[in-house]
């Protein structure tokens, strides 16, 4: 069994990010990290290969340079091997682009079983796994909440807006997966050790065989115009709890006749 | 604009989202049409018109059954190339998300996503697309036709202005890969679990409670409040608490006067369904949990410590 895990590389939920006035783009020169949602992927595709006690792992990333890092990260979680799809090239991607160029990844790979998290920490796009499966021609099935494998079929269970239903999907397919599918592990030090010597592969926009209208700026079809501020949602009171933040919330309450 | 909106149908219904998409697209060109996917939507196709639709198509084929986004894919990139429509939208729902994403990539097409408002700007489409928690509002456009768009759910009320549109019903014809997955179960309302819309006050927990025993916790501040209890879908999805209690994009919509959010990171799948809220007040230990973004009172620090507390207090205050 082989298992593919997408894998992103998104700002530091610590650090604060901006979008760079000039470029328009997401300010990516702060600390980054590995996608929390991404880490229920890698998750679920280590518990398969441990549970038939075959298989291999191998995490894929799209990323400018230092993406490098937080891709290592997967592999000292526990994958077996890395690709980095990275290319001055990519920069400025949408959705389609983006798409493009991680199917042509996959595409080498021949996995049986294509992964991804539930959205990008930092896009809540939450659409790449559709677009992906169509270029791939295979089918796709998102939001799950388990996953189970047997004869040759996934079978997903996964939330809707009109409640829980099952759907299943024969293998090679595309899962994304809902940040409560699993608990995910940390990476142990043996395993920190152990990751350098993992095998980690890059590969540009030419080494997949990407033309360059089809990925990048260049092959994208969205814009960003303009930035704006939201609109104002009046005051907010911030409590840093020191004890008393419940009597400091209950006083807030009772002025405003809440209680 | 020759614009096209995807309607998704539930149980013979056409759905409420996508018609709120439909009245707005109808507000900024009045020549819209629209398209339903499904089994036995034939009958159902025509009250579009009521939302604004001129026409609508109708793909009315068992293979179109299950809530599935690749067959669909099929049905609206044959309409779209055949029929020369040069933008089409869709109202954000697990299915329609699928939908616009596949369609994007079989038409080698821009798709904006999460977008909170659609405008036309001297004849161009903009997108408006909050971005970073909401913390910045960005203009979004298209560089190419056709312009693929997805509206964040809950933003467009569906507004009749019409009466039933001409319905006309489309040949459907599947990629083999489409049809693959299929459903083994279907979604079924939940009749079970406590109703938490008509509450004047929720108290709301996720995945920040640790485990599913310290609901005990939310529950008796709740009672203490008057209120009722609510969940984020990470604690539904594990199992901590039913799915009748979740708020959010596939859950429940809630404006209570005061809703009290206990361990929520505040994603904007959650925040669509109690943004109306009158008062929000967030504990999260986190001092940059998106919640606060949107918090009324925002306190940073440890619900364990806090929340008995503040149900004693509120207690004490109650009588
Ligand atoms: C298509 C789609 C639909 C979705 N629909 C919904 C929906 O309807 N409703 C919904 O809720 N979500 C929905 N989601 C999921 C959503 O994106 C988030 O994953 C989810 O809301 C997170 O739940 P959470 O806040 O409980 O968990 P987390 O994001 O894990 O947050 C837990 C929080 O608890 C805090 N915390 C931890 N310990 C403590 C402590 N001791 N004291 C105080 N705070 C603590 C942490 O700092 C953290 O901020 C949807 C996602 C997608 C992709
Ligand atoms: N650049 C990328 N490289 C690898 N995987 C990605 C990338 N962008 C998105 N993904 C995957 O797609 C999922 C959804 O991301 P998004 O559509 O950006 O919200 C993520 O959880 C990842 O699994």
């Amino acid at each position: 069994m082989k298992l593919a895990v997408l894998v992103k590389e998104v700002p530091d939920a610590s650090a604060r990010t901006r979008i760079d006035p000039g470029s328009l783009r997401l300010d990516r020169s702060g600390p980054a990290a590995l996608n929390p949602f991404d880490a229920h992927a890698l998750e679920e595709a280590l518990r398969i290969r441990e549970r038939t006690g075959d298989g291999e792992v191998v995490a894929i990333m799209m990323a400018p340079a230092r993406g490098a890092e937080s891709l290592r990260k997967a592999l000292a979680i526990g994958a077996d091997r890395a690709v980095h799809v990275t290319d001055d090239a990519l920069a400025g991607s949408d959705l389609v682009a983006t798409a493009r160029a991680l199917a042509k990844a996959v595409e080498r790979e021949e996995p049986d079983l294509v992964l991804l998290g539930q959205q990008g920490g930092d896009s809540d796009g939450a659409v790449l796994w559709s677009a992906l499966a169509d270029l791939l021609r295979l089918p796709v099935v998102s939001q799950a909440s388990s996953l189970e494998l047997a004869g040759g079929k996934a079978t997903v269970k996964r939330q809707t807006e009109y409640g829980y239903d099952v759907i299943e999907a024969p293998l090679p397919a595309v899962v994304a997966v809902s940040d409560a599918i699993n608990e995910p592990r940390y990476p142990s030090l043996k395993g920190i050790m152990g990751a350098k010597k993992k095998p980690f592969d890059t590969v540009d926009a030419a080494g997949l065989g990407l033309a360059a209208g089809e990925v990048g700026e260049a092959g994208s079809r969205t814009d960003v115009r303009a930035l704006a501020d939201p609109p104002s949602r009046g005051d907010s009171v911030r409590i840093e709890d020191d004890g008393s933040a419940a009597e400091k919330v209950v006083e807030y309450l009772a002025q405003r006749k809440l209680l | 604009m020759k614009a096209l909106v995807f309607l998704e149908d539930h149980e013979g219904e056409l759905a409420r989202g996508s018609l709120g998409v439909l009245s707005k697209a109808a507000s900024l060109d009045g020549d819209v049409a629209a398209v339903v996917a499904g089994s036995g939507v034939k009958a159902i196709a025509g009250q579009a018109g009521r939302f604004g639709a001129a026409r609508v198509y109708a793909a009315d084929d068992p293979a179109l059954a299950a809530p599935l986004p690749q067959p669909r894919v099929d049905v609206l990139a044959k309409l779209v190339r055949d029929g020369g429509f040069d933008t089409v939208l869709f109202g954000a729902s697990v299915l329609s998300a699928d939908v616009a994403a596949g369609l994007a990539a079989r038409l080698g097409a821009g798709l904006n996503w999460d977008l909170v408002d659609l405008q036309l700007r001297d004849g161009e489409l903009v997108g408006i697309r909050p971005a970073l928690q909401d913390s910045v509002y960005a203009d979004v456009g298209w560089k190419d036709e056709p312009r693929l768009a997805l509206v964040r759910s809950g933003t467009f009320e569906p507004v009749e202005s019409g009466g039933e549109a001409e319905v006309e019903e489309l040949a459907v014809e599947l990629e083999d890969f489409s049809t693959r997955a299929v459903m083994v179960e279907r979604a079924h309302a939940e009749s079970e679990g406590p109703s938490i819309e008509e509450a004047d006050v929720i108290v709301a927990g996720g995945r920040g409670l640790g485990e599913p025993g310290k609901f005990a916790l939310l529950e008796e501040l709740a009672k203490a409040l008057g209120g009722a209890v609510a969940a984020t879908r990470a604690v539904v999805d594990a199992g901590w608490y039913p799915y009748a209690t979740q708020v959010g994009q596939t859950g429940k919509t809630v404006a209570p006067k005061l809703y009290v959010a206990c361990g929520i990171s505040g994603a904007i799948q959650h925040k669509v369904g109690m943004q109306g809220s009158g008062t929000i007040v967030a504990i999260n230990k986190d001092p940059n949990a998106p919640i606060f973004e949107y918090a009324d009172v925002g306190v940073v620090g440890d619900l364990h410590q806090i929340v008995p507390k503040l149900t004693e207090l509120v207690q004490e205050r109650r009588g």
